[in-house]
């Protein structure tokens, strides 16, 4: 087993309170009591899974083809987009072999979740998720469309801009981190109650992808970049022992 | 004189990504099954001990409760916990008889119950020679929970070991020390069942650690 470490303190100032009212259901799932902060934390905290032997399809990372089955053999409708990006840490150390799993609605901001009813109809070739694991230099790669923009019940008129849900492993379960990509430029993006969670805008941009149009594919795909930073590793565990 | 800090600076190092909700919809990214799409060969999910795992075979039970006392229906939970010696499994292998590292979630229909299949974690001796009582680390992430609570479970019948555990005594409030506190009953199959609410805010409110 890889040799646990501390890491750098997660800053929460810099990630949302649980508590924003903004966003109306943070309200009553919101602890009113303070975290307790464990001050030496112990391998339950510092060790992690390693998913190198979790098999993996051919195309758990192409949602072009990852819904595809003989009842429907075509492609999904949408602007088709590669998702890539690199997992380092906070000292810019490359995190290799990690697990990046990616959800999303279809270009018409429907999920293919029993309990979203919105009017935009289910695509019957696109299912919306993905995983795959960081290679040696900790690069990951999706193929997908990009999702529609959706309204949701927080205010009258609220919109989520377009998104995908991104969820990174890192060395440990100190490090895990769920987050959100949107689209730079998104007209959306500030005025989103669940954006503005966050009480620092340069938090903000850390959740934004970037057109990368070196990585795109003429006549086929465009790719938008986003390098996700997980916490830092510091010492080994045992060096003061 | 400068105290050491592992505050990150933006002088210093890269920030984090922030953390976002993982939404209403986080079942479709991470529990396929329950959110009612085709599994791929190998998933992620609740077994975490098969027939051939050492130690004793249990289930893990319990709830999602928020502020008004209704239940979150929508929560996923991650868990992480030492094999029957103390020792953590990290290389994920579902062909191996145990797993250290296991998902479960809350459901739109029924009671709502997240369950894990597993077995009882031994002790485990921390860095600085104390001893940590049997437990299983909790990680939930929920529509309205911007960035991932993070808890403990202990067993009720390991009171001994609980009494003595650093961790749980870091807990100031005693009484607040139980909300951790899984309570046995009997299970089907003559496999033990530990049944442990978590309560989001108020009364009863779960202890949730930084770390
Ligand atoms: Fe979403």
């Amino acid at each position: 087993m890889t040799t646990p470490r501390r890491f750098v303190e997660r800053d929460r100032n810099w990630h949302p309170p649980a508590y924003a009212p903004g966003y109306k259901t943070s309200i009553p799932r919101s602890p009113n009591q303070a975290l307790v902060s464990l001050q030496n934390p112990s391998i339950s905290e510092l060790s992690g899974p390693d998913f190198r032997k979790l098999r993996m399809g051919p195309h758990d990372n192409d949602l072009l083809m990852n819904f595809r089955d003989e009842a429907s053999p075509g492609l999904p409708v949408g602007e088709r987009i590669i998702l890539f990006g690199r997992v380092v840490d906070q000292f810019g150390k490359p995190v290799p072999h990690t697990l990046v799993e990616m959800w999303q609605a279809n270009a018409g901001g429907r999920y293919r979740h029993g309990k979203d009813r919105y009017l935009a109809p289910l695509d019957p070739n696109f299912g919306g998720v993905g995983r795959c694991l960081t290679d040696d230099d900790g690069w990951y790669r999706f193929r997908t469309i990009k999702p529609g923009p959706y309204p949701w019940p927080n205010g009258i008129n609220t919109w989520r801009p377009a998104h995908i849900h991104v969820s990174v492993m890192g060395p440990a379960i100190s490090t895990r981190l769920i987050t959100q990509m949107y689209f730079e430029g998104d007209p959306l993006i500030p005025i989103c109650p669940i954006v503005q969670t966050l009480k620092d805008s340069e938090a903000v941009q850390t959740m934004i992808g970037r057109l990368d149009m070196a990585r795109s594919r003429p006549m086929d795909a465009l790719a938008w970049r986003f390098d996700l930073v997980v916490r830092g590793a510091l010492q080994t565990y045992f060096e003061n022992q | 004189m400068e105290q050491p800090n592992f505050k990150p600076t933006a002088e210093l190092m890269l920030r984090e990504t922030a953390s976002q909700t993982a939404g209403p919809y986080v079942h479709i990214g991470l529990a396929l099954d329950v959110a009612g799409l085709p599994e791929r060969d190998e998933e992620i999910w609740n077994r975490m001990a098969g027939e051939d795992a050492e130690g004793e075979r249990i289930e893990v039970v319990g709830r999602v409760i928020d502020g008004n006392g209704d239940l979150v229906r929508d929560a996923l939970l991650e868990a992480w916990q030492a094999d029957s010696r103390g020792n953590y499994q990290a290389g994920f292998d579902l062909k191996a008889p145990f797993n250290s590292f296991g998902r479960t979630a809350t459901t739109a229909a029924g009671d709502s119950e997240w369950v894990l299949h597993t077995i009882k974690p031994g002790s485990i001796t921390a860095e600085d020679g104390r001893v940590m009582a049997p437990h299983i680390t909790l990680s939930l992430f929920a529509r309205g929970v911007n960035i991932q609570l993070q808890t403990r479970l202990y067993f009720e019948d390991e009171a001994a070991a609980n009494d003595q555990c650093p961790v749980l005594n870091a807990i100031e409030s005693p009484p607040r020390r139980q909300t951790l506190i899984a309570r046995k009953e009997s299970g089907e199959a003559g496999i033990p069942r530990y049944r442990l609410d978590i309560v989001l805010q108020g009364d009863g409110e779960t202890v949730f650690f930084d770390y």
